[in-house]
């Protein structure tokens, strides 16, 4: 009972958070703003925004599997670096990974001048493609890892059954990956599409010009330059209706796999041979090379400023790690409440979890914004604001991680524990977090590293002194110190993946892989 | 894991509330003067650190910066709060912002006599000019010896450039005006002529400013004093402005007075101490950009070698605001190929 | 006394009715063919599943407030009663408190538990440790524990061995009268009924019929029951 009254409190706050910021600023819009309607380029931006949301959710998904079958079933040294690795892209501050991408696919990139230096023509990466190349590095990782999630949520003993059976690797694709995709995939494709209809500076800077203009842009610039707050509006409902598309037609799709509880056995895993290793291999070898080209970019373009930081670096990284240190417990702790209702039935949970993926975090902050401005002075608040906003930007991904597995638990283990009478604190203590270590660890470390890149929604309460770290990366390139600002930007990446490392290997530590 | 991490749990959240507690605690009884600036002025590098300890010797006061944003995010955030904030000075709006901000009817009259150094004379009511430049096309002279010279000639080469959005960002729509101001009817024409030399339109200054450190392209809008900061910080003589026979356009950047300030006084005696030397000398190599009252002392060594534009462009608030969207117009369908 | 009371339950288009009630202490194996809804009995029984209609009583108080695990009934599901991550000691303590707040006294039970089901030792392994007779003995040895006067059996013995089997039953029935309680244990084989069980149950075409002597009913099938049989 308690954890449904905690899901109600959650689901509440979360209301407010999304569709009541919304409100206010509608409402602040008031009269004179009525009749308003949405003209050809926001409508140019509605169809540019599906075009390439779809484009890389499609590409991420599509090339995500063969490099998680190839994780699934091959066991090699650095495995789990490399399984590690690929959280990297997802949680580069977004200027960063789009330098870093530029410095491999850019005009004076290491592709163009190996192109050069064999005779080829140079390619551009300015366009539409860019822009989903640039969404495929952020989001595939994170698809390899949601579906390599998928394949060992496959107990062990149903591929010992399949290897009993002599299954050959077709069968085993069809009676057990299949399903396990079916159920996986659609998910996995609408938070990536979802993540990509809110994109901005990636779609701004690498679509090549203003016909790569996308919602979340024009909302910018409606809030911004134009201060028309009913068109703000506007656009951000019409921003939640495509993603509330997007997630029905998810949930049309995604059928649930069905394959039971096992009982921990380590798994051999089922590892087919032949031409099959090569596959895997490759597949392995471009995407690790695919993430780690732009980050090994990142590091050296980081490294020569490193010596000179100034010293305000140091208090600003920081607080930069408390304020995701709160954001990521605040944000698994809610996350977890929501999946285990939705676990329990309770499915309409779920929506609301999603929701502030679906929101326009201009439009979050401005009305934030709005609701606390007539009672404090928002600089006052800048922390725990900040910290509030990026736990609930961030709880999506986190319940995304724990649906699956939460749901695990229940169908296998749900009666045992209510056999037994294991209810609040103790169910939690001795079935919930021990059973869903791995992806609590993950989900924090995801939550942890992505509180630690943000900062859109705070610039209307960020004050007078307590700077964070993207934000001293964004003021060194606002004066010129493009040298520093990418060491700063290396020492933001640098926590932030060893925040991401040090949750994700405690919670993988101990759990069979 | 679940004790340890609580326990984690409740000291981040301390210490978050200790940290809010403590920028609430007044440092003095003394008055405070609340300045609402854009990001980039408040940082040790920036203007903000010198110019706050200059003027506190003067006021027996406590001048409060509180950055917020950008230029434009400055105003939309004024905007919200209406006459009931607590800001009684907002320093870094320009002038493509200012005839907005005057409609807004937030701003006093700054009752500043004197005159300004700039190329054309100043006029505005509310606000008071502390720095100025003109936008430029900066490109690296040992790749590009000979840079062209007008928008015709860099719309015919085939060299690359980035470009700001002017939906997001002011320099963006500097160089929109820019191009109206110098070419009026016939700038479609030329935006039409620039499309295949933009590589990308950038959202913000510092991303276009990056793209083309990184070298993804020959040229970047900027400001004729951004060699300046090359030249004078790194010691690197290689950047270098294009000077365009077609004029350049002004960007000047103002600090103005709310009307409802409750330190009206200490107000007057910012604005006024804004434009005095003290100020005014810490601005060129801070703020990167031309002082409005060129300080006593000269501008730096450095500032010399720059181009100077013989003909400013900077078109009226009025004529700005009534042309901007079908500049803007024009712009994107040159540009959406 | 464990009485159904005009107890239908319905899922989806299947239907059961039971209305008898159980002597306390009986042993009582529950039979029929497949899908019949042996299991959904139980299930009902424990709380897993609230009847349509009817109610479920013990000692006279309606059981349908209550949620599973505060019914006053001990259940062994067909697989998965062991929490794979945690020790048997654990397991087992989760039979005294579901907390795991367990002192030196509450450590000696368990260590007598898993003594008396011949698992002494053993109380650091984890299930996957462990063979499939040792499972159910463990299983077994949390129902000693909990010591609920109602011990339902979903066949939780069906994959082991018949000397094994008939180990566990012999168990089962030492356990039942040590804690004076009233079992119901479903199963597909005569020999089961007949070995240890007093009564069956037979569940076929939508009725749980009301318990008989086991040697009554196997000295005169019912037609139910010898269709079943073959």
């Amino acid at each position: 009972m308690a954890g449904r009254i905690g899901a109600l409190a959650i689901a509440a706050i979360l209301l407010a958070l999304t569709f009541g910021t919304l409100a206010l600023v509608g409402w602040r819009a008031g009269a004179g703003a009525g009749g308003f309607a949405l003209g050809p380029a926001d409508w140019a931006a509605v169809r540019f925004t599906l075009m390439q949301a779809a484009l890389s959710a499609l590409f991420s998904v599509a090339l995500a599997v063969p490099v998680a079958r190839a994780l699934a079933r091959r066991r090699f040294a650095g495995r789990g670096a490399l399984i590690a690795l690929l959280g990297a892209p997802f949680l580069l501050p977004v200027i960063v990974a789009v330098l870093g991408l530029l410095a491999v696919f850019g005009r004076a990139g290491v592709l163009n001048s190996a192109l050069g230096w064999a005779g080829l023509p140079p390619v551009s990466i300015y366009g539409l493609h860019g822009v989903v190349l640039a969404h495929v590095f952020f989001n595939m990782p994170l698809a390899v890892r949601l579906v390599l999630h998928g394949w060992q949520a496959i107990p062990a003993e149903r591929f010992r059954l399949a290897a009993a059976l002599d299954f050959a690797p077709g069968d085993v694709a069809r009676h057990l990956e299949r399903p396990m995709l079916r159920a996986v995939l659609p998910g996995a494709a609408v938070v990536i599409f979802v993540i990509c209809l809110m994109s901005f500076a990636v779609a701004l800077t690498l679509g090549g010009g203003p016909g790569a203009t996308t919602v979340e842009l024009a909302i910018y610039q409606a809030l911004r330059f134009d201060f028309d707050l009913s068109r703000a509006a506007l656009l951000a409902l019409v921003q939640f209706a495509l993603c509330a598309l997007a997630v029905g037609l998810a949930a049309v799709f995604a059928l649930p796999a069905g394959f039971g509880a096992g009982l921990d056995r380590a798994a051999a895993p089922f590892a087919a041979g032949g031409w099959r290793r090569w596959v895997d291999g490759l597949a392995i070898a471009l995407a690790a090379g695919f993430v780690a080209l732009p980050l090994v970019m990142v590091g050296l373009r980081g490294v020569p400023g490193l010596a000179d930081l100034p010293p305000v670096v140091w208090p600003a990284a920081g607080r930069s790690v408390v304020i995701a240190l709160a954001s990521c417990l605040l944000s698994v702790g809610a996350a977890l409440v929501l999946a285990l209702a939705v676990a329990r039935g309770a499915r309409w949970f779920g929506l609301v979890a999603m929701l502030p993926l679906a929101a326009s975090s201009l439009v979050l902050g401005t009305g934030l914004f709005l609701a606390v401005h007539p009672f404090l002075r928002p600089e006052s608040l800048a922390l725990p604001v900040t910290v509030l906003v990026n736990a609930t930007l961030a709880l999506p991904f986190a319940y995304r991680i724990l649906l699956p597995e939460a749901q695990g638990l229940e169908a296998g283990f749900g009666r045992l524990a209510a056999a037994l009478d294991l209810r609040g604190w103790a169910r939690l203590r001795w079935l919930v977090l021990p059973r869903l270590r791995r992806p609590l660890g993950f989900a924090l470390g995801v939550t942890a590293a992505l509180s630690m890149g943000d900062l859109g929604v705070i610039v209307l309460f960020a004050g007078d002194s307590a700077a964070t770290l993207p934000l001293i990366v964004q003021q060194l390139m606002g004066a010129y110190r493009m040298t520093e600002a990418a060491a700063a930007a290396l020492l933001l990446v640098g926590l932030s993946f060893a925040l991401f490392a040090l949750f994700d290997l405690g919670g993988r530590r101990g759990v069979a892989a | 894991m679940n004790y340890p991490m609580l326990a984690a749990g409740i000291s981040v959240l301390a210490l978050l509330a200790t940290e809010s507690l403590a920028q609430e605690t007044p440092a003095q009884e003394k008055p405070v003067l609340t300045v609402l600036t854009y990001d980039s002025f408040v940082p040790d590098w920036g203007p903000g650190p010198a110019i706050k300890a200059a003027f506190e010797e003067t006021c027996a006061c406590d001048l409060r910066f509180v950055a917020g944003g950008d230029g434009a995010a400055l105003l939309a955030r004024l905007q919200l709060e209406g006459a009931n904030t607590d800001v009684d000075v907002v320093l870094g709006l320009d002038t493509n912002l200012t005839a907005a901000a005057n409609a807004t009817g937030l701003f006093a009259p700054h009752g500043q006599t004197g005159s300004f150094d700039l190329p054309l004379p100043w006029q505005d009511a509310n606000f008071v000019p502390f720095d100025w430049g003109w936008f430029a096309f900066v490109h690296d002279k040992t790749k590009l010896a000979t840079p062209p010279a007008s928008f015709e000639e860099l719309a015919a080469s085939d060299l690359k450039i980035v470009i700001q959005d002017p939906r997001s960002s002011t320099p963006g729509l500097g160089l929109l005006m820019w191009v109206k101001a110098a070419y009026g009817p016939e700038a479609a024409g030329i935006w039409e002529g620039l499309a295949d030399n933009i590589v990308t339109v950038s959202p913000g200054w510092s991303e276009a400013y990056g793209l083309f450190l990184e070298g993804e392209a020959d040229m970047v809008l900027s400001y004729t004093t951004s060699p300046a900061y090359h030249l004078i910080a790194e010691s690197d003589d290689t950047k270098a402005a294009a000077l365009f026979a077609e004029g350049h356009y002004l960007q000047i950047e103002v600090v103005g007075k709310l009307a409802a300030t409750d330190q009206p006084a200490l107000a007057d005696a910012f604005l006024a101490f804004l434009t005095s030397d003290a100020a005014q000398a810490v601005l060129p190599t801070t703020n990167w950009m031309y002082p409005a009252k060129t300080p006593s002392a000269g501008l730096p060594e450095g500032f010399g070698t720059l181009i100077t534009p013989e003909t400013s462009w900077l078109i009226p608030d009025a004529e700005a605001q009534a042309i901007r969207q079908e500049a803007l117009d024009e712009w994107q369908a040159a540009l959406a190929r | 006394m464990l009485q159904l009371e005009r107890v239908v339950l319905a899922q989806g288009a299947f239907r059961l009715t039971a209305d008898w009630a159980a002597e306390p202490g009986a042993l009582i194996a529950v039979m029929g063919p497949s899908g019949a809804g042996k299991s959904t009995l139980l299930m009902a029984i424990a709380g897993f599943l609230a009847p349509a209609a009817g109610r479920i009583l013990w000692n006279g108080s309606d059981l349908g407030p209550l949620p599973p695990g505060q019914r006053p009934v001990s259940i062994l599901f067909q697989d998965q009663n062991l929490f794979p991550h945690l020790t048997l000691a654990q397991n087992l303590g989760l039979g005294i408190s579901p907390r795991l707040r367990l002192g030196a006294a509450d450590h000696r039970r368990v260590a007598a538990a898993l003594d008396r089901v011949g698992l002494g030792g053993l109380h650091n392994r984890r299930p996957a440790q462990l063979s499939g007779g040792q499972l159910g003995r463990a299983a077994l040895a949390r129902a000693l524990l909990r010591a609920r006067p109602l011990l339902l059996l979903d066949e939780p013995f069906a994959a082991l061995g018949p000397a094994l089997k008939a180990d566990m039953l012999a168990l089962v029935g030492e356990i039942a009268v040590e804690t004076g309680a009233t079992v119901l244990m479903v199963t597909h084989d005569p020999q089961d009924a007949r070995r240890f069980a007093g009564q069956v149950v037979l569940v076929a075409d939508g009725v749980a019929a009301t318990p008989v002597a086991t040697a009554d009913l196997f000295a005169r099938p019912p037609q139910a029951l010898r269709d079943y049989l073959g």
